[in-house]
């Protein structure tokens, strides 16, 4: 009986697709992000810490710091900002344009090797990001390895002691509450995701009873039904957005209110990109049981690798870089902008631009496969 | 005046299945016409054909003139689909607003259009009611309603009263000749005879994608069996030698009696002094007509909801 009831179980579960993606497909697709993340499939290529130097004192002794520093493998050292291919090099980076830098979020942390470091051991000053709050650690903990090197040690004999280190949160220094937008961001996004693909699933739940032939039967075309259903959906994760960054200013200080022109743009842009997302999802799907098990394994990968669950500064390069063809990449990057570099509305045109174009050309996708529910 | 419907040699297959197999059909104004036919013999695809949601392969479909799925051709309808097509989470009143603004009704054509549905369905003391928890018949009232709020002039209507008990059915069908009281050409699909023969002018008969026979329930009774009636006796347990007796005069044995098909109905009392000669105990005897599903059992061989 026992055995009966256990093959039963299995039989429908070979036959129930969601479920199947489910039990077996999802749990291999996170361990694979997660292994790859933390670096069990990549093992030594772990992610490096880019870190700006400024050397200031230009003596031998600084010059041998920057050389340790450049040597780190734990660190992605730079003096001066990429050319881009044929151009000459850039100047070397001063104490300001560094500081811009990491304001720009070009990079977490600056170094800057001040003049008579060499003499009479002025300190290291280290101005970091705390929007990443690893990475100053890891290059202050580096620089403290490198100074007790046997070159250094001598050289801080003749000069006068041991190094000295001075850290500045230069980006989140005057922030009430560092993190709380990235979170925002992050968390608001997966859940547009699932809302979006909810709201589109409503197109399969009125075709499967019938109410969207009725529908198309009376003065409503295609393209008026998907737009109609797309702007419910873009309102509807405006609304949740707005709710969640609401609750992040009341419970946890986040500055919504001097921050609302590049709130209201990036919570349109990531709103209408997920909308088309959720069309798109359900005019690929044969049925809403189909539609969820797909949803949800799309909207956990892509949050996943988009940086929703896990920031994206602590990911390998190619993840970082596959994170970008995620929604969620460039709504937390955009959001960031807002909340924590204070940047103006314009310097959102990236990330703006990238998701109403994606959201634009994936509603045109989903219209086109929309046509199998025009006419038999 | 162009006629509500006009279908000419429709052709519709669905990969290796032909659906319709060139049907040619018209409607004239304020006629009823009862689509009779199994499962499967493409009623509703003809229906999904008049309201543009199909492509038929070959043939035209006009509905007023007009080519199915024009603008024109979808103001001049109203469909109610055989499934609940409507919005379980949203009430009975919220229901009717949107079907009637997917219909282009605004304001107060369309608050007045609403409160005439909601009465027609004898659904204005639920209107405030989510769809969820209505009854299997309201529902079905609410679903006929919300095809209808438009007021068109050509109404479809397929199998509205699927999955209804009696009461609710009765209900529905008032509901249809209140609609033919003002006027309004419908359609009407079933595999339910008793209804085609309560609310239809004519009947087509469907199987296998072809309307086998078509005309008014007389005219196909007429047609299928001329003026001949069926006579049906039953006789007391035991009668002895029924079969042989019954077969000697042209009957069979079925459903537990003798069963005869006479030229008049006059010949019931030959056959009953026959019967008293014989000995045998008759105790009871019917005298029928014809009915549409007798019809259809002579055309197809089969019963209608077989």
């Amino acid at each position: 009986m026992i055995a009966t009831i256990v093959l039963t179980g299995f039989r429908a579960l070979r036959r129930d697709r969601g479920a199947f993606i489910l039990s077996f497909v999802l749990p291999i697709v996170f361990f694979s992000i997660f292994a790859i993340i933390f670096g069990g499939m990549n093992g030594d290529k772990t992610a490096r810490v880019s870190v700006l130097v400024v050397d200031e004192d230009r003596s031998a002794t600084s010059e041998r710091l920057v050389g340790a520093l450049r040597q780190e493998p734990s660190l992605a050292a730079s003096t001066r900002p990429d050319a881009k291919k044929g151009q000459p090099e850039l100047p070397e980076y001063m104490a300001a344009s560094a500081e811009r830098a990491v304001r720009r979020g070009d990079a977490p942390v600056a170094l800057i090797i001040p003049e008579g470091y060499g003499v009479n051991r002025k300190p290291i000053r280290i101005l970091h990001d705390s929007s990443d709050p690893v990475a100053g650690q890891v290059v202050a903990g580096m620089l403290e390895k490198i100074v007790m090197m046997p070159w250094a040690v001598l050289a801080a004999r003749n000069g006068g002691g041991p190094v000295a280190i001075e850290m500045r949160d230069v980006v989140g220094e005057n922030k009430r509450s560092p993190m709380i937008a990235f979170y925002a961001a992050g968390i608001g996004v997966m859940f547009l995701l699932f809302t979006a693909s909810a709201a589109g699933g409503t197109l399969l739940d009125e075709a499967e009873s019938g109410a969207l032939d009725r529908i198309l039967s009376a003065r409503v075309s295609m393209t008026t039904l998907l737009m109609g259903k797309m702007a419910y959906c873009t309102l509807l994760a405006c609304a949740q957005l707005t709710l969640m960054f609401l609750w992040g200013a009341a419970v946890f200080h986040l500055e919504l209110f001097t921050h609302l022109p590049g709130f209201v743009v990036m919570t349109v842009a990531t709103s209408f990109a997920v909308a088309s997302f959720g069309m798109l999802l359900a005019s690929l799907s044969r049925t809403r049981a189909q539609q969820a098990a797909v949803s949800t394994l799309i909207i956990l990968t892509m949050s996943a690798i988009g940086g929703s669950m896990f920031p994206r500064f602590l990911m390998p390069p190619a993840m970082k870089t596959a994170g970008l063809l995620t929604f969620n990449a460039w709504a937390i990057d955009g959001y960031t902008k807002v909340f924590w570099r204070d940047e103006p509305v314009l310097h959102l045109a990236p990330q703006v631009g990238v998701l109403i174009g994606a959201g634009v050309v994936i509603f045109l996708i989903a219209r086109r496969f929309a046509r199998r529910w025009e006419y038999t | 005046m162009a006629d509500p419907l006009r279908i000419e040699s429709v052709v519709k297959r669905f990969g290796e299945v032909t659906a319709v197999a060139g049907i040619s059909l018209e409607v004239a104004e304020r006629n009823c016409l009862g689509l009779l036919g199994p499962n499967g013999a493409g009623k509703s695809t003809v229906i999904r054909s008049i309201v543009g949601r199909v492509r038929p392969d070959a043939g035209s479909v006009l509905v007023f003139g007009e080519p199915a799925n024009s603008a024109a051709a979808r103001a001049a309808l109203g469909w109610v689909p055989q499934e609940l097509a409507v919005y379980p989470l949203l009430t009975a009143r919220e229901n009717l607003e949107a079907f009637g603004r997917y219909h282009g009704l605004r304001g107060g054509a369309l608050r007045g259009a609403i409160e005439w549905c909601l009465e027609w369905a004898a659904l204005a003391d639920r209107a405030s009611a989510p769809v969820k928890t209505l009854s299997g018949g309201m529902k079905r009232r609410l679903n006929m309603a919300a095809g209808l709020l438009h007021r068109p002039r050509l109404v479809l209507l397929d199998e509205p009263t699927a999955g209804v008990d009696p009461q609710s059915r009765n209900r529905i069908f008032e509901m249809i000749e209140m609609l033919r009281g003002e006027g309004t050409t419908v359609i009407y699909t079933t595999h339910y005879m008793e209804e085609a023969e309560r609310l239809c002018d004519r009947i087509a008969i469907m199987d296998h994608g072809q309307v086998i026979a078509e005309g008014t329930k007389d005219e196909l009774v007429a047609r299928a069996f001329g003026g001949r009636s069926d006579i049906m006796m039953r006789f007391a347990t035991g009668a002895p030698g029924v079969e042989d007796w019954a077969g000697a005069r042209g009957g069979t044995l079925a459903e537990g009696g003798a069963h005869f098909t006479v030229e008049r109905p006059t010949e019931i009392g030959a056959l009953l002094d026959a019967a008293a000669r014989e000995g045998l105990e008759v105790i009871d005897v019917t005298l029928r007509r014809p009915n549409l599903e007798s019809v259809f059992l002579h055309l197809t061989g089969r019963n209608l909801r077989e």
